[in-house]
């Protein structure tokens, strides 16, 4: 068992993901975008934990679970920075960051109630204009309507 | 899919350098020939889902004078949108029977959207507050004929700069050919931040000025005039201290280079004074009548029509 009291923070994990190097004002967009709540799975989050290079962070475990690629790069809208871990027997097997596509097809819902993806039946459509960094948002536009938005300020469908 | 040559053409930002002269070649065009046979036997469906009388007779005009036969609707109630029919459903049924769709929407984004899903090419007459694309080619084609050329201008945008679709859209087509821009608006309604980046990006040389003085008129090659609108102010009050501060009046116009001309995308309330109106400067008039060839060049270009050798 590991000691160090840094350590004791945070449950460690025999198998499973985590997804660091998250700041701390996008953890619970992130935890929405995995759809944690309806997991049957031990989940361990951290928030506001101190980081050297954020400041502040959040981050994510969860027990014997391993994402889809898409939906882990759904977190790079928020946090175009985040690392994920893949832990298996409690090793490090794979470690990477989470990639933001170019676009992003029917996972953001437009802010603009004028915008035709609001008024049909249709998938939505966001180019990345921004690509963001650790103190920068990530900015997406609308391939309809031309709106922008924030990626902390995205609604998703 | 469209037939090859054939594309759709919504928005002026998704234009070409290349393709923005091709449209201009055009436009000069049919000004020396408005009348000819070019689309005889095609089927032109204009569907004004929002009514714009002045863009629909502009668009059915250009059809016309091109021997081209007109079908559509002038507002959505007359239109099975009004029983809950959705656009896809209207587009795909409308492509069956037109070589080619003019639509207005009052939806941002609709015009791009039918695109993808109409089998013919859709030409973009307005959506919502997004793009108008017809409109930006008239100013441009105006701009060129009494300038001569479209490189090195000084452009002053004057008015509503905040909600003036037409003014992003010209702003975004004239970073192809170094303009410089001068922006005089009132804090309300200056031009959004976006717009701005957009400038710095492309190397846009730009001033913003809360005074529409003699000094940004005399370093003028065009002024651009809008209409400020009431009901874009919270505070009545507010629109009444700057109503009259961006009104262009005969006098204004004296230490103006001989070279200046004024547009307007009409309709105008009293932005610009009557006595303009006869002053050498006056184009506001003369650019919507570029609208015609302006959209004979569009409805060809994205028919894929070639012109005759000339």
């Amino acid at each position: 068992m590991n000691t160090d009291k840094k350590e004791l923070a945070v449950a460690a994990l025999r198998d499973g993901t985590v997804i660091d190097h998250i700041p701390s004002a996008a953890l619970f967009n992130a935890v929405r975008f995995l759809d944690l709540e309806k997991l049957p799975k031990a989940v361990t989050i951290g928030y506001n934990l101190a980081s050297k290079k954020l400041g502040r962070k959040g981050i994510i475990k969860v027990a014997d679970t391993f994402f889809d690629d898409a939906v882990l790069n759904r977190i790079a809208i928020v946090a175009p920075n985040a690392v994920v871990n893949t832990i298996r027997d409690f090793e490090v097997v794979d470690k990477k960051r989470v990639q933001l596509p170019d676009s992003l097809i029917d996972i953001v819902r437009c802010n603009n109630p004028k915008c035709i993806t609001n008024n049909e039946p249709m998938r939505t459509r966001f180019d990345v204009v921004e690509r963001g960094d650790d103190t920068h948002d990530v900015k997406l536009r609308c391939h309809y309507c031309n709106h922008t938005v924030d990626g902390l300020d995205a609604h998703f469908k | 899919m469209s037939s090859t040559g054939a594309h759709s053409f919504v928005s002026i930002a998704q234009a070409s350098k290349e393709q923005i002269e091709e449209l201009l070649k055009r436009s000069a065009y049919f000004e020396q020939h408005p009348n000819s046979e070019l689309l005889k036997g095609r089927v032109v469906a204009t569907l004004f889902f929002e009514p714009s009388t002045r863009t629909r007779l502009s668009f059915e005009t250009a059809v016309n004078r091109l021997g081209g036969r007109v079908i559509g609707f002038s507002d959505a109630s007359t239109s099975s949108t009004s029983k809950g029919e959705t656009l896809n459903d209207t587009i795909r049924m409308v492509a069956n029977y037109a070589d080619l769709i003019v639509m207005r929407h009052y939806l941002e984004g609709a015009a791009q959207w039918a695109s993808e899903v109409s089998s013919v090419p859709v030409v973009n007459a307005g959506d919502g507050a997004n793009q108008h694309p017809s409109q930006t080619m008239l100013d441009l084609y105006s701009i060129l004929k009494t300038q001569g050329r479209l490189e090195d201008l000084t452009i002053t945008m004057v008015g509503d700069l905040k909600y003036g679709r037409t003014v992003h859209s010209l702003l975004q087509a004239m970073k192809h050919f170094r303009p410089r821009f001068r922006f005089v608006a009132s804090h309300e309604l200056a031009m959004p931040e976006e717009y701005l980046r957009f400038c710095r990006e492309n190397g846009i040389e730009y001033e913003e000025h809360l005074e529409f003085s003699p000094e940004v008129i005399a370093e003028s090659d065009i002024i651009y005039m809008t209409r400020v609108q009431r009901e874009r102010f919270a505070d009545p009050l507010e629109y009444e201290k700057v109503k009259d501060l961006y009104t262009l009046r005969k006098s204004m116009l004296e230490g103006a280079k001989p070279n200046l001309k004024i547009l307007h995308p009409l309709p105008r309330v009293n932005e610009i004074d009557r006595d303009v109106d006869e002053c050498p400067e006056a184009y506001y008039f003369e650019q919507a009548r570029n609208g015609l060839f302006a959209r004979q060049a569009i409805i060809t270009d994205a028919l894929g029509i070639e012109l005759p050798e000339q």
